[in-house]
């Protein structure tokens, strides 16, 4: 009793060492990595030219503003996708889970839709989608690329946000469904009060990883004409000769998508630490 | 009589042999990737007219002639030039290259000249308009109040897209592609009313690839501040720069190049000026 007032026990002291010294060996093995690699790589017969080609200061103040603003494009393709693919992705979960044999049909649809359209690599939808329906002799403004690849990418999208969907819908117990219903809740009340309210905070984390995957296919839509982020540093590529505008593209990449990857980790930690 | 002419006879024969001797003559030897072999870049696929059916090695095509016609300048036969192919990106990523020359109506531009080296020029392009016969019924016209208000491709990779900006400066912002066909995919899909591209190029497309397509008018070589001229692109600080660079200057003088654009490229005289 006395003993454990006046501080830690010997065991928590233990420990606490056993921490200090895993810190102290992380801290030196990083430096000796990071060190490693920050005098071996400038050593490199090819590294003035790497240099001069992906990291070249000029050209990074030469395209940035004009990259930043044509990465806005990517965002506001992101912002008005996503609610789109959300709401196509339940319907087709929902569609998926239908248990009237009369309805079997739509189940058929879900699966059929699920398998197309996560099996054709999205580039090829966008290109398929965005040149073919227009091609079609739609007039202006019903063939703009914004809206067909805008189709592309949420139809693609809300085939794999279906999947993660319905994986959530099944992992509700079916004893909940039997007691809703025994309850005397109609099926429709039962998915909407009962099912879907824990089922979709449930796969809230998997599907920041799919946001996070959108983030960065929207880049596609350049294939088939608009400039947005991507395209525009290959236009700065082909004029300046330098991989550099790539290497800007990246990093603005970067500052939105590892903040999104950070808080879904943090959700997804949250939320195996509330399950166990 | 027969034995001066025996003479000249063998005077000539031995200063074809002569020549042949001096093939990869002194100027190329041991600059080339591989000894004895002059190693050509086209684009994947290569585009009419610039290579004919996607051949080069028929020599058939304004640039395939070209590559053969320097080649041959430079002493290699045609037994002796191999072609491979390799895109934009490869030719300018750092490190080594699987050719000696690149040949692919690459645009000589000053920032492209601090990474790589470009020949002197062997052709010089007007830019030109491509557009389709319902945008010109629909009241287009070659002029540069009329061109602004059309919706604007080009393909992303070329200098037309700063061309397209200093020409035209169009009102709306310009749709970009990754090549030939999905531009003219797009124009097709009346995504866009109309294209910027090097005239002979345009002058195809309207031809062949894209239906009821036009050329509505060029911009001449001489009118961009910055003319769009074609050079064979090498890494940097190639030592082949010199040779080819006098051959092609040697093609110019002579006379070739003029006639194997007579040959290969489309008669451009029918396409209007724009104002």
């Amino acid at each position: 009793m006395s003993d454990s007032n006046k501080g830690p026990t010997r065991r928590q002291a233990h420990e606490r060492k056993l921490k200090r010294r895993s810190m102290i060996l992380a801290a030196i093995s990083t430096s000796v990595v990071v060190a490693a690699l920050v005098i071996l790589i400038p050593l490199t017969p090819g590294w003035e030219r790497v240099k001069q080609s992906f990291f070249n200061w000029d050209i990074v103040v030469r395209t940035f503003p004009k990259l930043l603003n044509a990465f806005l494009l990517d965002v506001a393709i992101f912002a008005w996708s996503v609610p789109l693919i959300a709401a196509l992705g339940l319907a087709i979960a929902l569609a998926r889970d239908v248990r009237d044999p009369v309805f079997y049909p739509l189940r058929l649809f879900g699966i059929l839709y699920t398998d197309i359209f996560r099996g054709v690599p999205v580039v090829l939808v966008v290109y398929l989608i965005g040149f073919g329906i227009p091609g079609l002799g739609l007039q202006r403004p019903f063939n703009s690329p914004y809206l067909w690849g805008t189709v592309a990418l949420v139809l693609t999208y809300a085939a794999y946000v279906a999947e993660i969907f319905r994986s959530g819908i099944e992992s509700i117990h079916a004893s909940q469904r039997n007691a809703a219903l025994s309850l005397g809740m109609s099926p429709s009340d039962t998915m909407r009060f009962v099912i879907l309210p824990q089922a979709i905070r449930r796969v809230v984390p998997a599907q920041m990883n799919i946001l996070i995957a959108l983030q960065k296919d929207v880049a596609l839509l350049s294939f088939i004409g608009p400039v947005e982020i991507f395209r525009q540093a290959g236009v700065f590529k082909s004029l300046l000769a330098s991989f550099t505008p790539y290497v800007v593209a990246a990093a603005i990449f970067l500052v939105v998508t590892i903040p999104a990857t950070r808080l879904a980790d943090h959700m997804l930690a949250k939320q195996n630490r509330a399950r166990s | 009589m027969t034995s001066p002419l025996k003479l000249m006879a063998l005077a000539a024969a031995l200063s074809v042999s002569a020549s042949t001797a001096l093939a990869a003559g002194p100027c190329a030897t041991g600059k080339t990737l591989h000894d004895g072999t002059l190693t050509i870049a086209t684009g994947n696929p290569a585009y009419f007219p610039w290579v004919i059916d996607d051949a080069p090695e028929s020599g058939k095509g304004f640039e395939a002639a070209v590559a053969y016609a320097v080649a041959g300048k430079m002493g290699f036969d045609a037994d002796h030039v191999s072609w491979v192919r390799a895109s934009f990106d490869e030719s300018i990523q750092p490190g080594a290259k699987n050719f000696d020359v690149n040949m692919q109506q690459f645009s000589i531009t000053a920032d492209r000249d601090k990474v790589v080296d470009f020949s002197a020029p062997y052709y010089t392009s007007a830019m030109a308009v491509l557009t389709t016969k319902q945008i010109v019924e629909g009241g287009a016209k070659p002029t540069l109040d009329s061109l602004r208000k059309l919706k604007w491709g080009a393909q992303a990779s070329t200098t037309a897209v700063p061309m397209l900006v200093g020409l035209v400066n169009p009102d709306s912002d310009p749709m970009l592609y990754n090549d030939n066909a999905d531009v003219s995919a797009a124009l097709q899909a009346g995504q866009i009313d109309a294209a910027l591209f090097d005239l002979p190029t345009a002058l195809f497309l309207a031809a062949v690839t894209v239906n009821d397509g036009v050329v509505l008018g060029q911009f001449p070589a001489e009118r961009s501040t910055n003319p769009d001229q074609f050079g064979m692109l090498m890494e940097e600080g190639n030592p082949l720069k010199f040779c080819i660079d006098e051959a092609i200057n040697a093609l110019k003088q002579d006379g070739t190049l003029a006639k194997l654009e007579a040959t290969w490229l489309a008669e451009s005289t029918g396409v209007p000026v724009i104002k």
